[in-house]
């Protein structure tokens, strides 16, 4: 394979990873966990490498990922005094964390090779030179592998766990009630950001992890309900981006991390005003609808009343109506030329009269 | 259906406060639904309704706190934007963070912001106004206490307190009876008696349907839609309490109840 | 002034010491604010969101003035904070999914820019790279100069809203009641946020300035119950961290000033957290230790106030073994005695017997009282 097919499918790959831990985040109102974690494990890998100098044993991944469950307990532990917020407690580990990791790479710059910068902005394109070789063949870039066990790691154990994790995510009593203790539920979870992150960490940087685990999910929850289609979304979009992003970095020669992140940003903006039903287009246009239409349910529900009243003539006039409902004369023109539109009402000598569908309006506002 | 109830409704200009048209939706789903609303002035009513009633939102909405998709609320004749001054507002006790450092008179203080308006510093007569309130609900004693360290009784008495230090005409409070002990709930309807012995208005979210005909002359029954409004003794019925909380029969399309309704008036 | 120029410090030393105290001091107050509205991670994204701002600000004005950069970060930091406004008030995305998005996406674009100007023949690279992680040295007397100025206008501008910040702090809906325009409160505030932040970008750097907002806050918490002392103490320790850990750092090669200044701040929570008085955890396991002994010491009082009772005489001594009933082992019991013989509540008749004494008497017989009237 090109080095150039080969990150973009490391890219896909890491981004799918990322996005399926990422979408019970995102439901667990846990985002920001996501960030912590991706922060403080900084200081496992760099006491893995200042241990053996490199990351390549799975051991050592998972020993730098025990650095992000040791995060998510100091967390809860300092939450649970009492004496700090939930929120502030994650503000208070990760940057002890991460700061005795930068220092570490600053001290030992010579036995780490780590460059800080790496680190947070992740290299990307050199993700193809390092090899995983077996008996002098080459079976392709290392991170390839590590991403690909970990996303395969992940896809069972969403499978194997869903209705659990749907539970935990949208009713966390009823998930106790029935039996999966909610702190199993927790670290194991976490355990799987902080595996995924750390395995994704070499590739990418701590930064587009949070981008990969919040972005796509975040996206795709203003499109669906429905915790399957979530998540397959939230894939999709990690691949867009990925793909993308890469493209727009090959041809700006920019900081790959960098531009896959930007392209999230900017899937999820268009998504965020264009979404069919939850996005800020649709909301404006439904207060707007729903303004007409209760204005409109309004009038129908004054010509019903006064409907073969004999005082019908002069209450249902189309220039007298404004004063009967208190409206401003240009308001009821407009709502009275949208329910003639809408085939509320139709004229009869000036008079307004109800249709059919009218009446059931009218009924519908009554009742409702 | 402006047509319901319309002999107790006092004339616009004489209401406390007179709600018209009120429709609130949050995301998709209305809220509240067409409701007219017209508080005498000097009652003491309870707005009653399920949980998820709108309640709430109904409060809120009279204070401005959110905007409706329809509708207008006016405060002795004038929008309520104009009269803020004139309305006390008692949150949710739950609203709050009780841990915030701070003291109790610090709390009842606030009271007093709104008519100190941008800049100025709370003085001495704010510090007197802050006591008195706090004397009429039996916590002078408490003044200095941190706020952290009260009770549920007492922090909901601190909340009242701060809403009399308002000096409003009207008092909108959201629960006020929820969870306190017994000695408070005294407390809170002698106070309740005493504002309306001034001639003051109130307006209780209210919970424990058999207390109503106790505590209350007014009552107001919400689900979403208006269903019921007026004097305890006619208004308070069997009938309207099962349009209340069974209210899911005629949100399903049976019209017949309403139809009921306005028939008993 | 007198304590820095007596201690022989090099004018770059006093430089990087003053700016360090001033970023500490404002990040510190202004943090307090937003640790008690339950925004701590705001300070996150608004410091990585300023990254993008720093980098534009260079490509188009070619300048590396820090005024210039940080009006930039700034700028873009104030951006972040309207996103996530527009994201939380608009949709169902809940604050930490907003937040989480808006840093990431910004620094990425950060990123982008940064590596996207590298390729301009005038990019020293060196200039824009000391605010990921900080660089103290490189503060020059007109940076420290123009923090001060900034630092000064936003302390007025703390000092004539305290009120408001207050209001909106404790009660943002009441607030509105009243009158006062929260949204406008909420906006100054944020703004006095970013500025504070902006201002340690280059001392701390972006990806730990954060701490600096939550750090100092949660520590002061645990020292008071009063808003006005919490903030001065939140920049107090604030000043304390900054100073320390920059001098630190500007003595000790290979030691960044940002991760430093953070582990100095850390350590202060830390301590804060286990020793402030009433709060703190060594307090609270002392209280409650203290209870335990109290609690038993009155049962096996209760005790031989039972026993007691089936004798004319209520002095009458009973023996130690006999309390073992209490499901408390030998040893609790002895100590229980003890501590009651020390308050003069019982007294040794020897054998291992005991009796009450008369103090002994009142004061069961008060407890008594207590527990029925708790029933
Ligand atoms: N901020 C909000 N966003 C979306 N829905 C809301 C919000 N506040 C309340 N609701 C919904 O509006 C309905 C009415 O709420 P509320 O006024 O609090 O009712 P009540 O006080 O009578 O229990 C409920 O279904 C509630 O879920
Ligand atoms: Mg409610």
């Amino acid at each position: 394979m090109q080095p150039q097919v080969e990150i973009q499918l490391i890219a896909a790959v890491v981004a799918v990873a990322c996005a399926l831990p990422g979408v019970f985040l995102v439901l667990r109102r846990m985002a920001m966990m996501s960030d912590a974690i991706s922060h403080a494990i900084l200081f496992g890998i760099v006491v893995a490498f200042l241990v053996v100098e490199s990351l390549g044993s799975p051991f050592l991944v998972f020993g730098a990922a025990l650095t992000g469950v040791l995060t998510v307990s100091m967390v809860e532990g300092l939450f649970k005094t009492r004496l700090v917020k939930e929120d502030a407690a994650i503000g208070l580990v990760f940057p002890v964390l991460f700061s005795i990791g930068v220092i570490l790479i600053s001290r030992f710059a010579g036995n780490v090779h780590l460059d800080i910068d790496a680190v947070l902005l992740g290299e990307l394109a050199f993700a193809p030179f390092d090899r995983l070789m077996f008996n002098n063949h080459d079976l392709g870039p290392k991170a390839l592998w590590v991403m690909g066990g970990i996303l395969l790691l992940n896809i069972i154990l969403i499978v194997l766990f869903f209705k659990e994790l749907k539970l935990a995510s949208f009713d966390e009593g009823l998930a106790s009630a029935l039996g999966f203790s909610p702190a199993l539920i927790h670290y194991g979870l976490m355990s799987q950001v902080s595996l995924t992150a750390v395995g994704a960490f070499d590739a990418v940087g701590s930064i587009l992890v949070v981008a990969l685990m919040i972005g796509p999910p975040t996206s795709a929850y203003l499109l669906t309900d429905r915790l399957s289609r979530m998540l397959s979304i939230s894939a999709a979009i990690g691949v867009i981006s990925a793909v993308s992003g890469y493209w727009l970095a090959h041809w700006w020669d920019v900081n790959i991390a960098g531009s896959i992140a930007t392209m999230i940003g900017l899937i999820f903006f268009l998504i965020y005003l264009f979404a069919p039903r939850r996005g800020v287009v649709a909301l404006l246009r439904r207060r707007n609808y729903q303004r007409w239409h209760f204005a409109e349910s309004m009038l129908a529900v004054h010509l019903l009343t006064h409907l073969g009243q004999p005082e019908e003539a002069r209450e249902c006039h189309r220039d007298e109506v404004h004063k009967h409902l208190n409206w401003q004369e240009n308001h009821a023109k407009r709502v009275v030329r949208r329910a003639l539109q809408d085939g509320y009402v139709h004229l009869d000598k000036d008079i307004l009269r109800l249709t059919a569908i009218g009446k059931k309006l009218a009924g519908k506002a009554v009742v409702e | 259906m402006n047509g319901l109830n319309e002999k107790h409704k006092p004339p616009r200009d004489q209401a406390a406060i007179w709600v018209e048209d009120l429709t609130v939706a949050y995301q998709d789903k209305p809220v509240l639904w067409d409701v007219d609303l017209a508080i005498p002035k000097g009652v003491l009513m309870a707005i009653v309704g399920p949980n998820g009633a709108g309640k709430t939102t109904m409060i809120k909405a009279m204070l401005g706190l959110v905007d409706p998709v329809a509708g207008r609320v006016e405060v002795f004749g004038k929008p309520f934007r104009e009269q803020r001054r004139l309305l006390g507002y008692v949150p949710q006790r739950t609203s709050v963070d009780w841990d915030f450092p701070t003291n109790v008179l610090d709390v009842v203080m606030m009271g007093r912001y709104g008519t100190l308006g941008w800049f100025r510093r709370p003085g001495k007569a704010e510090r007197e106004k802050a006591m008195h309130a706090l004397e009429k609900v039996a916590m002078d004693p408490y003044a200095d206490r941190q706020i952290s360290q009260l009770s549920g009784g007492q922090q909901q008495r601190v909340f009242l307190a701060r809403a009399l230090a308002q000096e409003a005409e009207v008092y909108l409070m959201d629960e006020p009876f929820q969870g306190v002990d017994a000695t408070t709930e005294r407390a809170i309807v002698d106070l309740l008696r005493e504002l309306r012995k001034q001639g003051r208005t109130v307006v209780v979210v209210h919970h424990d349907l058999q207390t109503v005909p106790d505590y209350f002359d007014w009552v107001f029954l919400l689900n979403v839609r208006r269903i019921a409004c007026g004097p305890v003794e006619t208004f308070f019925t069997e009938e309207n309490l099962r349009l209340a909380y069974g209210g899911r029969v005629a949100i399903l399309g049976e019209r017949k109840p309403i139809a009921d309704d306005a028939k008993s008036l | 002034m007198n304590i820095l120029t007596d201690i022989n410090f090099d004018y770059t030393l006093r430089i990087v010491a003053l700016g360090s105290a001033i970023l500490g001091a404002l990040s510190g107050a202004l943090g307090a604010f937003a640790v008690l509205r339950k925004q701590s991670l705001i300070g996150d994204t608004i410091s990585h969101a300023a990254l993008p701002g720093i980098a534009v600000a260079f490509f188009f004005t070619g300048n590396k003035t820090t005024t210039i950069l940080l009006i930039g970060a700034a700028l873009s930091g104030w951006l972040a904070t309207l996103f996530i406004l527009g994201i939380v008030k608009a949709t169902r995305i809940k604050l930490d999914s907003a937040l989480g998005l808006v840093l990431s996406v910004f620094f990425g674009f950060g990123l982008v820019m940064l590596t996207f100007i590298q390729k301009r023949p005038d990019a020293n690279q060196a200039g824009l790279e000391k605010f990921l992680f900080g660089q103290a040295a490189t503060l020059l007397a007109a940076d420290v100069q123009m923090m001060a100025i900034l630092a000064g206008v936003a302390v007025l501008a703390l000092m004539l809203l305290w009120k408001e910040f207050k209001l909106l702090s404790f009660d943002e809906d009441f607030g509105a009641t009243q009158g006062f325009a929260m949204n406008r409160i909420n906006l100054m505030l944020t703004t006095l946020l970013v500025v504070a932040i902006v201002l340690g970008l280059q001392t701390v750097g972006v990806v730990l300035m954060s701490a600096m907002i939550v750090a100092p806050a949660a520590a002061a918490r645990q020292w008071t119950d009063k808003l006005s002392t919490m903030v001065l103490l939140s920049a107090v320790f604030g000043v304390a961290a900054g100073v320390s850990g920059s001098l630190l750092s500007s003595r000790i090669p290979k030691l960044p000033t940002g991760p430093t200044i953070v582990l100095c701040i850390s350590t202060v929570v830390l301590f804060s957290i286990f020793v402030a008085p009433a709060r703190g955890l060594l307090w609270r396991w002392l209280r409650r230790r203290r209870n335990r002994r109290q609690f038993r010491a009155e049962a096996v009082l209760l005790d031989l106030m039972d026993m007691a009772r089936h004798h004319p005489n209520l002095e009458h001594p009973h023996a130690a073994a006999v309390l073992h009933t209490l499901n408390l082992d030998g040893r609790a019991v002895r100590n229980s005695l003890a501590e009651l013989a020390e308050r003069e509540l019982v007294r040794p008749a020897g054998a291992g017997l005991w009796s009450l004494t008369q103090a002994g008497i009142a004061e069961a017989q008060q407890l008594e009282r207590r527990f029925q009237a708790e029933d």
